[in-house]
């Protein structure tokens, strides 16, 4: 393998390349959006039942008033944290090779928040009055609980998912303007409405930049606050093995490496789906893998600490949890998640594992059930031997909660498909300037006289304004 | 307006015990030692508050309502001899522990200050009370008390309900829709109308111990439940608390062993407001 391979790309080829994903997929992508767009159904049916007979259905019970409907917000919403990692801290620590995959590492951001926010909503008793959750004017001057982690997740996934689309559509409008050319009928109008007038003038991209830099620092932040808020939906409880003090990091963690896991899976579909074979390449891979091993080492450590702490601590209640998970009626799951989550990951020790995209589709499937696990875990075992013996129950997800999941995975994949067949998935100005460093990474000279070049084509400019 | 409010009151609210001149704080004692496990209390409890009695199957998937509920325990104190097995199969209640549990009104309660809408708070007279028409619905509440005596209306109950059975229901209070948590008041309905009571009759600030009785305590037969006001000197159940040396704002009671309150789970520094008095059983027998 060459690290320079894509430096023999023609930019035209990139263009045309990219614009033909926007046109003729594999006939498979038709098949995974039916497949996808049939579960979307199957959900909407569940969850109309569910409104009509009352949470009950679920079935949830006394302890268990969560359930899988928590786990699967806690999932979804961790897993858009690494598209934000992609796109935001590794362009603010100038990693390169980000630059092919995180379009749609970003677009994975926001329909992953858009598939969490359906969790809370629906898992509400009175869905009807949600919108009380919000700090909004009445004429009765009640406002709503600021102490209570609910409201700061309100908070938080709001900010976070405005913040991501805006992230998204600004990174994108130069390439809208690419396509925006070579466009016709209803795609031309949004193209052209989503492009903001870009003309590409020099001027245009220092803004771009300076803008761009200024809304990923904004970012950064978010993507450690969000998952903490979540995780302190749990931490500020009083529940044994809820409220233990390292799971905002360990959230932020998990929530890193499950990200990481799925922008595996979604690298290879799309490179396979829509043939960006000479972009995404094993060079990529490679490095995301490190990534994805790396993120993984560290959940793993806070996971074995969190063990510790609390096996050390020899409280009554939490240590009961404990035993009840690694030995109970839960078992499964829990050494599910560490098979999964603990052992699966060793695989990308391996260069050779590594280079093998079809292997890594597959373990970055594993890793996502460990994650998936891993939520579970969190949310059921603790309620299941909580502090009232006489409550202790175990009850397992059924047909109503098992479906809307599969149906939340499907509605993510429908949104994420569209997305990738109506706007380009790979930023190609991005991948541009990508092959152009590479092709004259050698002569440093050259590329000090763009700096120059690039002074004197705005000083023109202005004189022509 | 809130806000307004807010900074008008704003020394009363930094105040660290916001309702210490309140005249009221109800609390309970529990004599477990009279507690036959009988479950009057319950029915009056389902009586009283309007319960739905959910049958069978769905008490066995936990969506029972019962407000007040005898939970059994077999735990034995060490020193017990074995029991005849012979005998504890046909009698599987022997040696049973009874408790009833109920909203404990925990003055430090963990499920106020996590709802997103302030459907429960803390009322001037120190209930926890459980605002049903704000309830969304998102059962946070449920999962943080730890005695797990919320109840949560997993289906509309009253949907079919036959017609004359209706007129049997409370006009004092609701009846809760599909969606909404719900919990023992301590029979606030009860404790309204005799603060009403004791207005009309010229002493607004103060209910005469006794005239005022919970829907459980008044079906006791063993009178195993006393209910009163912790800030009221005279009342009994204040001197209960006091002559078994319970007292409130702690998470330890300091002492003797051989004096027989103790207060659920109080070392999760929760406060609540009821007192249990322990079995002494006789271990010879």
């Amino acid at each position: 393998m060459s690290t320079y391979s894509m430096k023999d790309i023609e930019w035209a080829k990139i263009n045309k390349d990219v614009l033909a994903s926007l046109e003729s997929p594999r006939a498979l992508f038709w098949v995974v959006l039916a497949v996808c767009a049939l579960l979307v159904l199957c959900g909407v049916a569940a969850e109309v039942y569910q409104y009509n007979e009352g949470l009950g259905v679920a079935p949830m019970d006394r302890p268990h008033f969560w359930q899988l409907y928590i786990s699967n917000f806690v999932f979804w919403i961790g897993m858009s944290h690494s598209g934000t990692l992609l796109s935001a801290i590794l362009l603010l620590t100038k990693a390169d090779w980000r630059k092919p995959i995180y379009r749609f590492a970003e677009a994975m951001t926001l329909f992953s928040i858009l598939t969490a926010a359906i969790f809370p909503v629906i898992h509400l008793g009175r869905v009807w009055n949600m919108y009380w959750v919000l700090p909004y004017p009445n004429e009765r001057g009640i406002w709503p609980n600021f102490r209570s982690p609910l409201l700061w997740d309100a908070a938080a996934i709001t900010t976070y998912a405005t913040r991501s689309a805006l992230f998204l559509s600004v990174g994108m409008s130069p390439a809208l303007a690419i396509c925006q050319d070579n466009a016709r009928g209803w795609r031309k109008k949004l193209y052209t409405a989503l492009s903001m007038g870009w003309m590409g003038r020099a001027s245009e991209w220092m803004a771009f930049r300076k803008t761009y830099v200024l809304i990923a620092c904004f970012l950064v932040p978010l993507a450690v606050s969000v998952h903490s808020i979540v995780a302190s939906d749990f931490a500020m409880s009083i529940m044994p093995d809820w409220h233990i003090t390292s799971f905002p990091p360990y959230f932020v963690a998990g929530a890193l490496y499950s990200g990481c896991a799925a922008i595996i899976t979604l690298f290879v579909m799309l490179r396979y789906l829509f043939k960006f074979e000479a972009y995404m390449t094993t060079e990529i891979m490679d490095k995301t893998a490190k990534l994805t091993f790396a993120i993984a080492m560290v959940w793993n450590f806070l996971n074995l600490g969190e063990y510790a702490s609390i096996w050390y601590s020899n409280d009554m209640f939490e240590k009961e949890v404990l035993l009840q998970k690694f030995f109970g009626p839960y078992a499964p799951v829990v050494w599910g998640m560490l098979i999964c989550a603990t052992v699966a990951p060793f695989a990308m020790a391996f260069e050779k594992f590594r280079h093998n995209m079809w292997a890594m589709f597959w373990l970055s499937l594993v890793l996502q059930l460990g994650m998936w696990l891993e939520r579970f875990q969190i949310v059921s075992p603790p309620l299941a031997s909580n502090h009232e013996p006489w409550t202790w129950a175990v009850v397992w997800p059924g047909t109503v909660q098992l479906t809307l999941t599969a149906a939340s995975f499907g509605w993510f994949t429908m949104l994420f498909l569209i997305f990738c067949k109506v706007f380009p998935s790979v930023s190609m100005y991005e991948v541009k300037e990508m092959v152009f460093h590479r092709r004259h990474a050698s002569s440093r000279a050259e590329m000090e006289d763009i700096g120059k070049i690039k002074d004197e084509v705005v000083r023109s400019e202005e004189g022509l304004a | 307006m809130a806000l307004k409010r807010m900074l008008e009151n704003w020394s009363r609210l930094r105040q660290q015990d916001y309702y210490a001149d309140e005249p009221y704080m109800w609390g309970m004692s529990i004599d477990l030692n009279k507690c036959t496990g009988c479950g009057a209390c319950v029915t009056a409890c389902y009586a009283e508050n309007n319960l739905p009695v959910v049958g069978k199957e769905h008490c066995g998937r936990g969506h029972s309502m019962h407000w007040l509920r005898i939970e059994r325990y077999w735990g034995e104190p060490d020193d017990t001899p074995e029991i005849d097995q012979e005998v504890a199969s046909d009698y599987p209640e022997r040696g049973a522990h009874y408790i009833p549990m109920m909203c404990q009104q925990c003055n430090h309660a963990p499920c106020e200050p996590v709802c997103p809408v302030v459907a429960t708070y803390h009322s001037p007279d120190g209930l926890n009370t459980q605002v049903y028409n704000r309830c969304v619905g998102s059962r946070y509440c449920a999962n943080n008390c730890p005695y797990k005596v919320r109840y949560f209306n997993f289906f509309n109950f009253w949907e079919g309900l036959p017609h004359p059975l209706e007129m049997q229901l409370n006009p004092d209070l609701s009846v809760r829709d599909k969606g909404v948590m719900e919990k023992c008041t301590f029979c606030v309905q009860r404790i309204r109308s005799a603060k009403d009571s004791a207005e009309d009759a010229g002493h607004p600030y103060h209910v005469e111990d006794g005239t005022l009785m919970t829907a459980c305590q008044q079906s006791c037969p063993t009178q195993a439940i006393v209910f009163g006001n912790l800030r009221d000197d005279e009342s009994k159940v204040k001197g209960l608390w006091a002559s078994h040396k319970v007292e409130l704002d702690r998470y330890e009671q300091e002492k003797p062993e051989d004096i027989r309150g103790y207060r659920v789970l109080e070392e999760l520094n929760v406060e609540p407001c009821v007192m249990y008095l322990d079995r002494v059983r006789d271990t010879e027998a």
